[in-house]
């Protein structure tokens, strides 16, 4: 049976076809969907991990268990996973293992573009790109044969389109793998380097036998057409390369690209007249066509940045561009993601963005938007969990100035403090920082779209869990300033920054309210009773015109230009009360039940 | 055939990704290569939203060229705008134009200045525009959220696909209380002059 399904969605079936029964990750635009369709397959063991290191490291525990395993995770994930990742590569795999990584060319939600191609090359993985749906699934299968005859974790590059895209997948069963019993081999499993020199000569043995399986496996093929033009491409590239030349140019399709089928290449370069070389972000084909001393165009002619589209393609090989409609970009305004209505981050941080003399270092999540207008009250974004370490040493240098010493705000989610952002706070504490580190407890991980974490009381499967005590946890690093607030009552935010900028001490403040999305768990409802029950009105005859309130950022907050007037649009509001806090007259007003 | 381009764009929360999904159910049963991507802001209410559906004998890229959609379907006027350079300029570009505004931030905090003659522009870059008030006939069928089953009836029957059986593919991909009331919608749009 064949079914319309995403990239994410065909790695799940894969991952259940396959026979796996382990699967961790992080939550991360455009692999988040991957660990969540997974988790609808009973037969596979499924977690979300607080970080991408964490998600890998018990994969790579599972493996070495017995079990086919799998961790997915976005690009920069696999940069917090580098450090496992790199030595897995030498310990190698018990039963089969498959690292997702889904890269974001054109940084739709990422914060950079990095091409994760250079990861398998320079930790020597085997590595699959698949274009489509199809493929996701049928490589996945594969990866798991070669992870296991080649006793190596296998890297498997996504990228959006492929993720986020819908295509045909034949749908198979499930191949029930038994799990491979657990044999104590200190020489295979222990990375000391005794053991780790041998096993580099065991990766590069295997590489050797892979570069014939590269040459000849199935999913490296090239296709003769006109062979006056040639595209040697991987990837979501390849759809994008058939759509502009169909039958006009030949093509060599790459799916399986580390290591590069050397003979394949010199093959069809000899057939070929002109060849282009199209790759997203980096040159890492083109490197090695030219070093194999083949003639091409690549990122001579095409960007290094951005996504490739069939546009781009026709914009490099035949300078088609299509004509820039002036008059209607003229107009066409920005809108620009928001703070929804209700958001338990808007009330803090239109307070926050008020503040004079301090320093705001921020994070990863949906507060990210606090350094947008209207709050403009978020002066620093890196990484996950760098609000708090970074705000450390910034105020480690703010506190040599003489005299009036500038104060760090870190503002930093729950999901993120879990994620990494622990480290960082202890880090601060125990080298006593002068730090404010501010918790956004939204009670989930909201910017990837509503995904359990271990202060929400849920596993990934909805099974009923620990819940983490942020207070304790805190405390328990020594700092002993802790205090936790409703962002929703700006007098309440007001006292507590006061308090904590009239310290010389570190001192963390909790902001605690529901995400406004978030399905409320039994424990939430009772804790937040009354939450997104109300809503707000504006009393037109009382209201002044003055739009305080729209200053608040809040999407229910419309002001009536004609009339000169707010309004509050009722299907939106969800009645946080923010606007009306801030509305100087008292025009805005509780909808009496 | 060639392979048909179509755009649905709208604002998140406006039932694009239903409509898009019960079209392409639809366009595989009558035996299509159907391909649709989506691209969607952050998981934050309200960011702007487009779909692109391609189908026909064999379809290679997920996504739409500008100046290719044979048909964009616009649930929000200044999405309609932001993507109208993805209509085919050669006089054949259809749009289904739904008159709702949805004010972007700036335009809220007074920064920003919605178009105001959004529908005149639409106009006179479409062959073809079939302008409604998805949501108001929505709520004539007493729930103004069928606005995006109203849209997909114009689309299907522009589109020339009246023959596939809809009514059984709302039954197999909505809650089964809400099946009448999305049949009906369908109906609407089908039924729309």
């Amino acid at each position: 049976m064949k079914q319309l399904i995403t990239g994410d969605e065909a790695i799940a079936r894969g991952a259940w076809e396959a026979g796996v029964r382990f699967a961790a990750g992080y939550p991360g635009t455009p692999s988040t969907e991957i660990l969540e369709n997974i988790a609808t397959y009973p037969e596979i063991h499924s977690e979300w991990a607080t970080n991408e290191k964490t998600a890998l490291e018990s994969v790579i525990g599972a493996s070495i268990a017995g079990a086919r395993s799998l961790a997915a995770m976005k690009h920069v994930g696999l940069n917090v996973a580098a450090d496992p990742f790199f030595t897995f590569a030498y310990i190698g795999v018990n039963g089969g293992a498959v690292v997702i990584t889904a890269d974001e060319p054109g940084q739709f939600s990422s914060q950079n573009e990095q091409d994760n191609r250079n990861y398998a090359k320079a930790a020597m993985t085997p590595m699959f790109e698949p274009s489509d749906s199809q493929e996701s699934k049928d490589m996945l299968i594969e990866a798991f044969e070669i992870s296991e005859k080649h006793d190596i974790p296998v890297l498997l590059r996504m990228t959006t389109r492929v993720c986020h895209s819908k295509s045909m997948v034949e749908m198979g069963d499930r191949q029930e793998v038994p799990l491979k019993p657990y044999v104590k081999d200190i020489k295979k499993y222990v990375a000391v380097p005794a053991n780790a020199r041998p096993m580099k000569v065991k990766i590069q043995q295997h590489r050797e036998i892979l570069k014939e399986y590269s040459n000849n496996c199935r999913w490296n093929r090239a296709e003769y057409h006109d062979t006056k033009i040639g595209i040697i491409c991987s990837g979501d590239c390849y759809l994008y390369a058939r759509e502009v030349f169909g039958d006009g140019a030949s093509y060599l399709k790459l799916g399986f690209t580390n290591p590069l089928p050397d003979q394949m290449i010199l093959d069809f370069a000899s057939k070929i007249e002109k060849i282009y070389i199209i790759e997203e972000n980096d040159p890492y084909i083109e490197q090695h066509v030219r070093a194999l001393g083949v003639a091409c165009d690549g990122k001579n002619l095409f960007p290094l940045n951005g996504e490739m589209t069939p546009e781009v393609i026709r914009r490099v090989i035949y300078g088609q561009e299509y004509p820039f409609d002036e008059e209607l970009q003229a107009l066409v305004v920005a809108r620009p993601p928001t703070l929804c209505s209700g958001c338990p981050h808007r009330g803090f941080f239109y307070e926050l963005g008020k503040r004079k003399k301090i320093m705001v270092s921020g994070d990863i999540g949906c507060y990210t938007l606090a350094s947008g207008a209207p709050y403009n009250a978020m002066e620093t974004t890196v990484c996950m969990g760098a609000s708090i370490s970074l705000g450390h040493g910034a105020q480690q240098v703010f506190d040599m100035i003489e005299g009036e010493k500038p104060r760090v705000v870190s503002a930093i989610g729950d999901s993120t403090i879990f994620h990494t952002g622990i480290n960082s706070l202890l880090d601060s504490a125990y080298n006593r920082s002068n730090l404010i580190t501010v918790i956004l407890d939204n009670r989930i991980t909201a910017m990837t779209g509503q995904q359990e974490n271990p202060g929400s009381g849920y596993t990934i499967a909805r099974e009923v869990t620990e819940v983490v005590n942020i207070e304790t946890l805190v405390s328990a690093m020594g700092i002993k300033n802790v205090r936790t607030i409703n962002p929703n009552k700006l007098d309440q935010v007001n006292e507590t920054l006061d308090w904590a900028l009239g310290m010389q001490e570190p001192s963390v403040i909790i902001t605690r309210w529901p995400c406004a999305l978030k399905k409320q768990a039994p424990w939430d409802l009772e804790e937040f009773q009354g939450a997104f029950t109300e809503t707000y009105f504006v009393d037109e005859s009382v209201c002044i015109g003055c739009r305080k309130c729209t200053r608040t950022g809040c999407p229910a907050v419309v002001f009536q230009f004609d009339r000169k007037k707010s309004s509050i649009d009722p299907d939106k509001c969800v009645g946080c009360s923010v606007c009306a806090q801030v509305c100087p007259v008292q025009a805005i007003q509780k909808v009496e039940a | 055939m060639s392979t048909k381009n179509i755009l649905l764009t709208g604002v998140g929360g406006q039932g694009t990704i239903l409509a898009s999904k019960l079209l392409t159910n639809g366009l595989i049963e009558a035996g299509y290569d159907v391909k649709m991507s989506e691209v969607h802001g952050m998981s934050q209410r309200e960011g702007p939203v487009l779909t692109h559906v391609r189908y026909g004998e064999k379809v290679y890229s997920p996504i739409v060229e500008k100046r290719k959609a044979d048909l964009i379907v616009g649930f929000e006027e200044l999405e309609v705008l932001r993507n109208l350079d993805y209509l085919r300029d050669d006089g054949e570009g259809i749009v289904i134009f739904n008159r709702v505004r949805v004010n972007p931030i700036g335009v809220q905090m007074g920064k920003d200045k919605y178009p105001t003659n959004g529908e005149e522009l639409i106009r006179a870059r479409a062959g073809k525009l079939i302008a409604l008030d998805g949501q108001a006939k929505a709520r004539e069928l007493g729930n103004p959220r069928v606005m995006n089953i109203i849209l997909l009836g114009v689309l299907i029957r522009e589109l020339g696909l009246e023959h596939i059986d809809w009514n059984r593919i709302i039954a197999q991909n909505v809650k089964e209380k809400y099946v009448p009331l999305n049949q009906q919608a369908l109906q609407v749009g089908l039924n729309h002059k």
